[in-house]
């Protein structure tokens, strides 16, 4: 028998019942709608973490002041001070996979303009830092290297702390003070959000590294250096050549522990998209024991509709229908239960992660693989679970099936 | 008493059903029933045989076998000269669909179903083309006078019109015999002598092969030959003498609209 005639049954036999077929298939309908949402979900968090780092600069080494290892009297990490501009300079000079560099001091400082006021970090740096991070300005433009050298009270706002200070005027060219100190505001940074580690990068004071060495924090020394590799790869190479250069520079022994550490944005980055795709396995295969429950509502309702049906399986047998006639009958209805509901599903789970993403404020991403899958494994389940009822229905004894009440 | 025992395996050229010591034993364990015992006949090309017998003579049995539902335990059965005691199930189910025709005493109709869709079944397992269906499935009910009644479902229609669209059934892929297992077990004295009208007409004026197991003696009498069992052997083989002919039953019985007459009369009283 051709399989058009045989869908054409199958679908008529589903038609019969619908209250029960749309039941059954409902399981299907929410097994893949909770896989392809939850998958979808997971990858927007990959996304995310994924974009917050490469906000970061990809290429970016980040060098910074205290020791790493845990045990024995830990410092933290400003409290040591290690690290110096010449550290930096050195770097440059005898690392070549590093391009770039920047300082960093940081501290944090009440910062007032007219009414208003505000309490946030201040960093000192450079003004190729903002090369490094990817970071242009929205208004203005970020200090000159000029500026740094005879530390000249300039700054540039990050976004948050420009809305807080400046509700309702452009700050650029106003003049805030920070602390006691006045500072004339030259640019306006654009929003980069938040950082991976969750913390609100807009929300920070720019200055020349000098001016808040010695204006602000009263320090010598500097906390972090913002390097940039020549390549992503290079990022990674390039910690073993730092970590001995400034382990030589610092006269640490042989044994003894770094007193700075040096991280790279791969490292981070890695780590990140692990955790997340660990997570999403973990959403797909709770969402995939739903698909696997509905799959045995199909089994059991199929078995009942072989129950029910004895008899038109001994009337269709005594006409010449032969054992795999009756058992594709039974697979093909199998199989159509569970393939519409798996696009339903696909519809549901498409419709479910455009609800999260509108009310969460969290991309998902459709990924085409899941939808595949999806489809794919709904059919599988119909194959699967069907093939016993079906099998059981084409062994049935016509004799037997006939005499059936 | 007429006991056709053929020795030698040729069949003649009218011959269309030879069982050659057929049994068929049931194993339920320790007890062992044996519901045929050794049973060789034959059936000719035309005939209409009215296989009789008490309940557990073996009638039942010996027509799950002649209708290729079940396999004899020993023996041989040709049919249309071929040997089809070894087959497959496949093989079996291929014989029913082309060969044999099936009515049975509960209709059996697929319900839900339009009259026209269940006479077509047959012709879905056959591989006939849609188009031919629809044709061989409307020239069926037309034979047996349920042209009108296609798009019906069995629910609407009478237990004789259930029936009738079950012959169409049996008769759609042209069998060459009709097998009818108390095909008017569940009707009432008219409509059974109206089915039975039908049964006659397909074998005078097509020469179709009708075999009908009853245990009702005048139902009986409508067939040419009878065979009676007890005990899973053939007691008697004779040719109905005197033979009734349905129509002419029919035209001595009061018709419907008489009996509705008379019973609303008696309603009334």
């Amino acid at each position: 028998m051709d399989f058009l005639n045989i869908f054409r049954i199958a679908l008529r036999a589903l038609a019969r019942n619908k209250m029960r077929s749309a039941l059954t298939m409902l399981g299907i309908i929410i097994g893949v709608g909770a896989v392809i949402a939850t998958v979808s979900i997971g990858q927007g968090a990959e996304y995310l973490v994924q974009q917050g780092i490469q906000s970061m600069g990809t290429n970016a080494v980040f060098i910074s002041a205290g020791s790493g290892r845990p045990g024995g009297a830990r410092m933290g990490f400003w409290a040591v001070k290690s690290l110096t501009l010449d550290d930096l300079q050195a770097i440059l000079r005898e690392v070549p996979l590093v391009r770039e560099a920047a300082p960093a001091v940081v501290s944090r400082s009440q910062v007032v303009y007219q009414n208003q006021n505000w309490n946030t970090g201040v960093l000192g740096t450079t003004p190729n830092y903002f090369e490094i991070r990817a970071w242009p300005v929205q208004a203005g433009s970020v200090f000159s290297q000029e500026e740094v050298e005879y530390a000249a009270n300039v700054c540039v706002l990050g976004t948050t702390v420009a809305n807080y200070l400046f509700p309702n005027e452009s700050p650029i060219g106003k003049t805030i003070r920070i602390g006691t100190l006045p500072f004339r505001v030259t640019g306006v940074l654009e929003s980069k959000g938040q950082s991976v580690m969750g913390d609100d990068q807009d929300d920070r004071i720019f200055a020349p590294f000098t001016t808040v060495q010695k204006k602000i924090a009263g320090i010598t020394w500097i906390q972090f250096i913002n390097a940039s590799a020549v390549t992503q790869e290079a990022s990674v190479a390039a910690v073993r050549p730092i970590t001995q250069l400034l382990r030589e520079r610092h006269h640490i022994r042989a044994g003894e522990d770094d007193d700075f550490f040096v991280r790279t944005q791969s490292e981070v980055a890695d780590l990140a998209d692990q955790t997340s795709q660990v997570m999403t396995l973990l959403l797909g295969s709770i969402a995939s024991v739903s698909l696997f429950v509905g799959g045995i509502g199909i089994m059991n309702i199929m078995l009942v509709s072989v129950t029910e049906r004895t008899r038109e399986i001994g009337v269709r047998m005594a006409v010449g229908a032969t054992p795999a006639d009756v058992q594709n009958q039974f697979l093909v209805e199998a199989v159509t239960l569970s393939m519409l509901g798996g696009v339903m599903g696909i519809a549901a789970g498409l419709a479910g992660s455009a609800l999260i993403s509108s009310f969460l404020k969290w991309p998902t991403l459709i990924s085409g693989k899941a939808i595949i899958i999806a489809a794919l494994f709904s059919a599988g389940v119909g194959v699967f679970f069907g093939y016993y009822p079906a099998h059981k229905a084409a062994r049935l004894d016509p004799i037997e099936a006939l005499r059936h009440e | 008493m007429k006991e056709l025992q053929t020795q030698s395996g040729g069949a003649g050229a009218g011959t269309l059903i030879r069982l050659d010591r057929v049994t068929k034993t049931y194993d339920l364990g320790e007890v062992q029933v044996h519901a045929l015992r050794g049973i060789s006949l034959e059936i000719q090309r035309g005939e209409f045989v009215a296989i009789m017998g008490a309940s557990g003579s073996g009638k039942s049995t010996l027509m799950n076998i002649l209708g290729c539902l079940d396999r004899p335990t020993s023996g041989r059965y040709f049919l249309d000269g071929v040997d089809v005691s070894g087959m497959s199930k496949e093989e079996l189910a291929r014989i029913r669909n082309r060969k044999l025709g099936f009515v049975f005493q509960h209709f059996n109709l697929l319900a839900r179903t339009s009259a026209l869709e269940n006479v077509e079944l047959p012709t879905v397992y056959a591989g006939v083309p849609p188009e031919e269906r629809t044709r061989r499935a409307r020239e069926a009910l037309e034979r047996v006078g349920l042209g009108e009644r296609a798009e019906h479902h069995p629910s609407q229609l009478s237990g004789g019109q259930q029936q009738r669209v079950a012959i169409a059934r049996a008769l759609v892929n042209n069998p060459q015999i009709v097998l009818a297992d108390e095909p008017t077990g569940n009707l009432d004295s008219r409509t059974s002598v109206e089915i039975m009208e039908i049964l006659q007409r397909l074998n005078e004026e097509q020469e179709l092969t009708v075999v009908i197991v009853t245990h009702e003696t005048d139902i009986a009498h409508y067939a040419k030959r009878a065979i009676e069992f007890r005990d899973g052997r053939v007691r008697r083989d004779q040719v109905i003498e005197k033979r009734l002919v349905a129509h002419e039953v029919l035209a001595s019985l009061p018709t419907r609209e008489e009996m509705d007459a008379e019973e609303e009369t008696e309603a009334k009283v």
